[in-house]
């Protein structure tokens, strides 16, 4: 059986697990909120005031304000809930990917139309690790 | 007696259906996922469906993290489009079967599958965008729904192995119901794609290929792919693709693949497609 820890290996992933469950339950409670029109007005017109209704932390408070998908999904957010605050502000799924891959919105959609990520040098940070230092020698 | 007609296995991308409600379908980008869905909405309109199995995973949409069911079956009468952050969709309400569904659900849990019964829920992208895909914008869907929902967003998901066996646990129930009904199974979900962290955008056309290839012809040996290698080979989101083996659990151990099309991208997911009738000697 794979358990939480055989997936540390994969790079650039943060599996949706018992950890990140407990860690980011709060924000993605607050994330889904916002599938009532009202309540993504009250958010929107005032952010903090409407943050205080749920147990953040600091850090996933500042993440969830500052937009950084990737930030707030370190902190425990699930992008499947993380996409209703996305959309709240007008962010699809395809604009929160090319950020959280560093991306510019055009570079990403390239990368995609040309056939996507490729899965060579992309299986593991080992996988990674070695094909760096092939390049470098 | 209700009789299974056919699997299809459906890509379920939000995007695909955000380009049929604003009309962009003849754009360039989307003209070429739509022209390749076209056989298959033939397929489907001449088989005639009178009920469609439809099973799909919630994004966070009805189930939130207060309580998430494994596998859950809708027996309500109608299921409403979700809002999911951006409005509905302008899509029909789902409608349901609750007397076949109540059956089904009977049938799995004293063939001990331990389902949990769902008597009111909203119907996210997971479950309406496969049935625009084989519809298109009508007013009312042809059929009547019932949605089989499988818990893929928290980990661990159900193995491939279970999947494939309720799907033939559903077999059985279908095959024992009373009444004479034509009933599609609708597996959805995958392709390969991850859409968090900084390896969004992967796409493993060879490990979709595979799947496509061996869900007709060797369905047992893709139920024992483990989860660690969906995650890590289609993506961490593509591990959607297990679903497809309840679809084709569903079917009979020989099955003829009547139609496949396979196409990246669709936002950040490969699209897959596949229909599988049940073999006729």
């Amino acid at each position: 059986m794979n358990k939480s820890e055989d997936y540390k290996d994969i790079p650039g992933t943060y599996l949706f697990d018992r950890t990140a469950c407990a860690k980011g339950y709060h924000v993605n409670m607050f994330c889904m909120s916002l599938m009532k029109p009202e309540n993504r007005q009250k958010f929107l017109a005032d952010q903090k005031s409407y943050l205080d209704q749920y147990q953040l932390t600091e850090a996933q408070r500042q993440a969830i304000l500052d937009r950084n998908w990737l930030r707030i999904i370190q902190e425990g957010g699930n992008i499947y809930y993380v996409s209703k605050l996305g959309a709240t502000h007008g962010f699809s799924f395809e604009d929160m990917a090319s950020s959280m891959s560093g991306a510019t919105k055009e570079n990403y959609r390239a990368m995609m139309l040309a056939g996507g990520r490729h899965i060579e040098g992309n299986r593991s940070k080992a996988e990674q690790a070695a094909l760096a230092k092939e390049g470098k020698s | 007696m209700a009789k299974i007609i056919g699997g299809i296995g459906c890509t379920h991308v939000p995007a695909i259906g955000a380009a049929i409600d604003l009309g962009k379908t003849n754009e360039p980008y989307w003209k070429r996922v739509f022209e390749g869905f076209q056989r298959t909405k033939e397929i489907v309109a001449e088989l005639k469906p009178d009920v469609i199995i439809e099973i799909y995973n919630d994004h966070g949409t009805a189930f939130s993290l207060q309580y998430i069911p494994t596998f859950s079956l809708g027996v309500a009468p109608e299921f409403k489009p979700a809002d999911e952050g951006w409005g509905a969709r302008p899509v029909p309400v789902v409608k349901g079967d609750p007397e076949f569904a109540w059956f089904i659900v009977e049938s799995l849990i004293l063939n001990e599958f331990d389902m949990t019964i769902i008597n009111e829920m909203e119907v996210d992208h997971g479950l309406t965008v496969p049935l625009s895909l084989m519809f298109g914008q009508v007013k009312e869907w042809p059929c009547p729904v019932i949605p089989l929902c499988v818990n893929v967003v928290t980990f661990p998901p159900p193995t491939g192995k279970r999947c494939f066996a309720l799907g033939r646990a559903i077999r059985k129930a279908v095959q024992e119901y009373p009444k004479d009904l034509r009933v599609l199974i609708l597996g959805t979900g995958g392709m390969s794609h991850q859409i968090h962290g900084e390896r969004c955008g992967l796409i493993n056309k060879e490990f979709d290929t595979n799947f496509l290839d061996k869900i007709s012809s060797d369905p047992a040996s893709l139920a024992a792919i483990p989860h660690i290698e969906y995650i890590r080979e289609a993506g961490a989101e593509g591990i959607e693709t297990v679903m497809w083996l309840i679809m084709r659990g569903a079917l009979d151990d020989k099955v003829d693949e009547i139609y496949r099309f396979y196409h990246v991208p669709a936002s950040n997911t490969a699209v897959g497609n596949i229909v599988l009738e049940n073999h006729v000697a």
